[in-house]
């Protein structure tokens, strides 16, 4: 009898280890299932390449360039902000601060970690946007530069901790070889040490795209939600996911809107995908090496 | 310049790229307690909102994130546990594993709203739940998922391997040495990783937006099968759905959701610091 419960617990735990894959296969599914139903009507170079998206036009056009274009422009524009400044943080925070302020630098990158992202977009909406409207003079702070400073502080905590993690992974005796032949302490930092974990900090910078491109609420309240091409950054722009947010609650179930906007999840999904793998690839190179 | 100067200069501009991302979080929290302080009150928390929102308070709100918290609980953290335990304690190095290792990986990178439109194809219309509280749990549980399987594989791995080696010896089988042993060696590190996963979940809106948000239900939800109203989506329709809510109004409702996610936050760190200290080996 025990042996039989036991080995029904077991079938268990089978299974939930596999459900991982089973969700994100069912996930893939379940976009493809109704986003690929758009192709019927609309091909999809004129879906990836067409210049318009006026989806509830007669006829509609579903070209989803600006789209791309928007949150490509976003998500530079935050990694441009981040990366230098989150390395430069998480070099500060593994090897230049005292005890007692790495703790607390520390619990502050958490907090912001902990904060929703919808609570940032509020914050951007009532302090950041008027900010930018007035130092730029323009007529509204929610541009594409709004999104990307905000992003730019979102992707923080993942970008500075994951590159302090693989700084203080550095096997310790490059550090003390190097401070043995008369290196300083910023010699050492810059010439040992960001080399060896150069495969972490490319990591990180993946998986810190992936956070940018993927958000979605704060990018919807303060980009300004123009779908246009966009040809500069203090100008509004529209992202591939805030579409989605914007329009799937007005869009009919099964009109050829409702399947673009899963299309454009697919689309998600796949860029998703591939900067994971990416991210997955340079930690595990890291790990094979040390 | 000698490499002393050079050095002085290096750090100090270190530190002013710290001070530029720490100083706004500083800002951000002191801006929400000042203006949002004022506006909490009894009526305020449990009260129902009134004119269209623009008064009275916000209790269906603070319910409805409450249940669905709740109801994200109850479906990932058995199965994230049961996927942890099969991958530290009974999966062989092989493609298999790997392949979950790589989907695990995916499942948390993969945008929110992403796993909103997955909930609403596959709970809300294929499987007829709706827009409801358990389409909106389910879409949640899915993505809280891999957080809690990492967090509690940390913990299971973290427990020495001669504790299992010692239960082996007297004859326990793997189950009984994963109930017995490492189990409840490893539950500080489960529940603390699983309460941050939950917090994250209370705050989202991308996944409950087709899911299970109402844009103004002034009553509390009766079944698992209703709409309810949510903290995070109730902060999106005041600051850009409605037009002339007070500022005070908007402040406050911020102010509970970041609290309730702050007092989750910070069990998660006290767990960990009251456990730590305990711990022998």
């Amino acid at each position: 009898m025990n042996k039989f419960i036991e080995h029904r617990i077991e079938n268990l735990i089978f299974l939930s280890g596999i459900a991982s894959i089973v969700f994100v296969v069912l996930i893939f599914i379940f976009l493809l299932k109704e986003g690929l139903s758009l192709f019927s009507g609309t091909n999809p170079i004129a879906f990836l390449f067409g210049r318009n998206w006026y989806p509830i036009s007669d006829p509609p056009q579903f070209g989803i360039l600006p789209l791309i274009l928007g949150s490509l422009l976003v998500t530079f524009g935050a990694i441009v902000i981040a990366v230098p400044l989150g390395l430069a943080a998480a070099i500060y925070v593994a090897e230049v601060a005292p005890t007692w302020l790495r703790d607390i630098l520390k619990s502050g990158i958490e907090l912001l970690a902990a904060i929703p992202s919808i609570v940032l977009g509020f914050i951007g909406i009532v302090t950041l946007a008027p900010f930018l409207k007035n130092l730029f003079n323009l007529p509204s702070g929610l541009t594409a530069l709004a999104g990307s400073i905000m992003l730019a502080f979102m992707a923080m905590p993942t970008i500075v901790s994951i590159i302090e993690d693989s700084i203080v992974s550095v096997p310790k005796n490059y550090k003390e070889g190097s401070l043995a032949l008369g290196a300083t302490r910023w010699q050492t930092i810059y010439r040992v040490i960001l080399p060896a974990a150069s495969s972490g900090i490319l990591a990180a910078v993946m998986l810190g795209i992936g956070r940018v491109i993927g958000e979605t609420m704060a990018v919807l309240m303060i980009t300004g939600n123009a779908a246009v091409i966009p040809t500069s950054i203090l100008q509004p722009v529209r992202t591939l996911t805030a579409t989605i947010a914007a329009e799937m609650g007005e869009a009919v179930a099964g009109s050829g809107h409702y399947y673009a906007l899963f299309a454009i999840g697919i689309i998600l999904f796949i860029i998703s995908f591939i900067i994971n793998l990416l991210a997955d690839f340079f930690l595990h190179r890291k790990k094979q090496r040390a | 310049m000698d490499v002393k100067t050079k050095e002085k200069i290096a750090f100090a501009m270190l530190l002013l790229a710290t001070i530029i991302i720490i100083t706004p979080v500083a800002f951000i929290i002191i801006l929400l307690l000042v203006r949002g302080l004022p506006a909490l009150s009894l009526d305020f928390i449990f009260g129902m909102p009134r004119e269209g929102m623009r008064a009275g308070g916000i209790f269906p709100a603070i319910v409805g994130t409450l249940y669905l918290t709740l109801g994200t609980a109850v479906f990932s953290i058995p199965f994230g546990i049961l996927a942890a335990i099969y991958l530290n304690e009974y999966a062989q190095r092989n493609w298999l594993t790997r392949g979950i290792e790589l989907a695990i990986i995916n499942l948390a990178g993969v945008p929110s709203i992403v796993y909103g439109l997955f909930g609403l194809g596959l709970f809300v219309t294929f499987l007829g739940f709706g827009a409801s509280i358990l389409a909106g749990s389910l879409t949640l549980a899915i993505m809280t998922l891999p957080v809690i399987i990492t967090a509690t594989r940390e913990a299971l791995s973290a427990v020495p391997w001669n504790f299992r080696e010692v239960s082996f010896s007297l004859g326990a089988s793997r189950w009984q040495t994963v109930r017995h042993v490492v189990l409840p060696n490893a539950i500080p590190g489960i529940l603390t990783g699983t309460i941050l996963g939950l917090s994250r979940a209370a705050g989202e809106t991308a996944p409950i937006l087709f899911t299970v948000a109402a844009f103004y239900l002034p009553r509390l939800p009766q079944s698992i099968y209703d709409q309810a109203m949510a903290l995070p989506y109730h902060i999106y329709v005041l600051s850009t759905q409605v037009p002339n809510v007070s500022v005070k109004i908007q402040y406050g409702t911020v102010l509970v959701l970041v609290l309730m996610v702050f007092i989750l936050n910070l069990a998660a760190s006290l767990l960990r610091t009251h456990f730590r200290k305990r711990k022998t080996w």
